[in-house]
């Protein structure tokens, strides 16, 4: 993987953020008139970064992910990603998104599935092998490479998923709830794999979750977002150190983290009450 | 073999209720003859003679297998008298028209999947083509392609793979779309292009639905081959014996003919029910 691309690998250089948003709104034309899916949004991410987006449905987490990824057009505000449009930076390969169901496909292997992405972008025979044995082993499923996906479990597909993701050395990974279907201990042990794959690939990491404890636990920075408009309420800056091991959820530091995400969720939510 | 039991008993059924229908169909005749012959029948007489008429109303299942028996085996393949000669004469037809048609069908889908104007102008077309009675449209075609020169197997197979394309689009242009938001979404962040969407996404998606369309289509086009020979004056052929049967009277050599087409129709199926399992299996799609 890309490990000459680490941070501090490179100092040298003054870093152009990864994301910025200036004032991003986005609305959706529907028949029953517009949705404000999200409302002046402001944020930068900066390389490295493993930013949280948190909150409950209709907060416009995801439609923000989306946006990223080019996948949505925002109708207000500046948004670049690596200094670019987001769509150039599509364009680019600049990122790899994992969706909330890995969406396999059921023709393909495991590693033909990894495969996928490398074939499009007309990577050679040799390399697209030897890339697909290296995310394998990243992702712990060396060995399952011929494998159909109705032959794993669930976290193991959405593990492969995320290999899928990484097999192409996209410096950003975007992460639409990527752990949402999956059971409490299998998504504490992907958890834990995502925190280890983070800090040896030194990816920028864009994570949609409505988990507490997920976003806690994983996160250098926790944005709680609010519905109707699509908002951010709240930015946390994360004083936990960057090594986690699991029990690090039972310390003061993270539990206080935690209140002050449950804080910032309530306080979008106040004018429902 | 758990499933023999039902299966024979089902078989069984078939043919009691067949037997049944004989006689009770046959009976009438068989009584008017005896009447003139200044006769009168008791039952078992009766039930006999329901069963060895020339020309029954409902041929008993015997009578078919017998003339199947002579019309298979007793007469060379060579022979205008032998059922697989005729049966050859159509399935040939039969295979080429379900190759036009389901040629046509895919293409007709692809075009309909990719252009939103021949989604809305060609659609309603083709299901507008198959309103048409295929007895009224055959002779048309078979006058129509005269007129330019084309005689033989090409206007059968035409006939053929009009009534074949339709289950094909249909299913195809059900198969191309059947990728979920997600997954044409997946291909968008790899900055896929169109063509490499059809080929790795939308093509394979749609091998489920295009093995079922095409079991659809290849009764289809049977069907269309044996009508395709009825109105037309052709010599052989399933269609042209069911004629020559029907002019004379010869129940039991259209039942004869029923069945064989029967037969033809479900092998088409099987195989491609066969080549259907080996490519989902080799694709992983099936378990």
């Amino acid at each position: 993987m890309s490990e000459d691309k680490a941070p501090g690998g490179g100092a040298t250089l003054p870093a152009v953020p990864v994301v910025e948003a200036a004032g991003v709104g986005l609305t959706f034309q529907t028949a029953d008139g517009p949705v404000h899916a999200l409302k002046d949004v402001t944020l930068t991410i900066e390389k490295g970064d493993f930013v949280s987006f948190i909150g409950p449905s209709g907060c416009g987490k995801t439609t923000f992910l989306r946006a990223i990824a080019a996948l949505e057009a925002p109708t207000e505000g500046t948004l670049t990603v690596n200094g670019m449009a987001p769509d150039a930076a599509r364009q680019a390969r600049a990122y790899g998104y994992v969706f909330q169901a890995a969406g396999l496909y059921p023709w393909r292997t495991i590693a033909g599935n990894v495969k996928l992405p490398l074939e499009i972008m007309g990577f050679s025979k040799a390399e697209q092998d030897e890339r697909v044995r290296k995310v394998l082993e990243l992702v712990d499923l060396d060995g399952f490479g011929n494998k159909f996906p109705w032959q794993l479990s669930g976290g193991m597909q959405q593990r492969a998923s995320i290999a899928r993701a990484l097999g192409f050395d996209a410096d950003i990974l975007l992460m639409d709830e990527p752990f949402g279907a999956l059971d409490e201990i299998v998504r504490d042990r992907l958890n834990e794999e995502l925190l280890k794959l983070w800090s040896r690939t030194g990816k920028t990491i864009g994570f949609v979750t409505h988990s507490i404890p997920e976003a806690v636990y994983l996160s250098t920075r926790i944005v709680v977002m609010s519905p109707r408009p699509g908002r951010i309420t709240d930015v946390i800056e994360s004083p936990l150190p960057r090594e986690r091991p699991l029990e690090i959820r039972d310390t003061q530091a993270f539990i206080d983290v935690a209140h002050r995400v449950r804080e910032g969720l309530r306080a979008g939510h106040s004018y429902e009450e | 073999m758990r499933s023999l039991g039902p299966v024979l008993t089902v078989l069984v059924a078939i043919l009691a209720i067949w037997y049944v229908g004989a006689v009770l169909m046959n009976a009438r005749w068989a009584e008017d003859q005896a009447q003139r012959a200044h006769k009168t029948l008791t039952t078992s007489e009766l039930v006999i003679q329901t069963m060895e008429q020339k020309r029954p109303v409902l041929p008993a299942p015997h009578q078919v297998a017998v003339a199947l028996w002579q019309g298979v085996f007793a007469v060379s393949p060579t022979s205008k008298r032998s059922l697989v000669y005729h049966g050859w004469v159509t399935l040939s037809a039969t295979l080429l028209g379900f190759v036009f048609g389901t040629a046509a069908g895919v293409l007709l889908a692809v075009g309909m999947v990719y252009n939103r104007a021949m989604d809305m102008s060609v659609m309603p077309w083709a299901i507008a083509s198959q309103t048409i009675p295929i007895v009224a449209i055959a002779p048309m075609i078979i006058v129509v392609l005269y007129s330019i020169g084309i005689t033989g197997l090409i206007p059968k197979a035409i006939i053929s793979a009009y009534l074949s394309f339709f289950p094909v689009v249909v299913g195809m242009v059900k198969g191309l779309r059947s990728p979920d938001a997600m997954q044409i979404d997946l291909l968008k962040t790899y900055n896929a292009g169109g063509v490499q969407t059809f080929w790795k996404l939308r093509m394979p998606s749609s091998m489920p639905y295009f093995f079922t369309s095409l079991k659809v289509a290849a009764a289809a086009a049977l069907v269309g081959t044996i009508v395709g020979e009825l109105p037309t004056g052709a010599v052989a052929g399933l269609g042209a014996r069911l004629l020559s049967g029907s002019y004379y009277g010869q129940t039991i050599q259209i039942w004869a003919v029923l069945v064989v087409a029967a037969v033809l129709a479900a092998g088409l199926v099987m195989v491609i029910g066969g080549v259907q399992s080996v490519t989902l299996k080799r694709m992983g799609m099936e378990r």
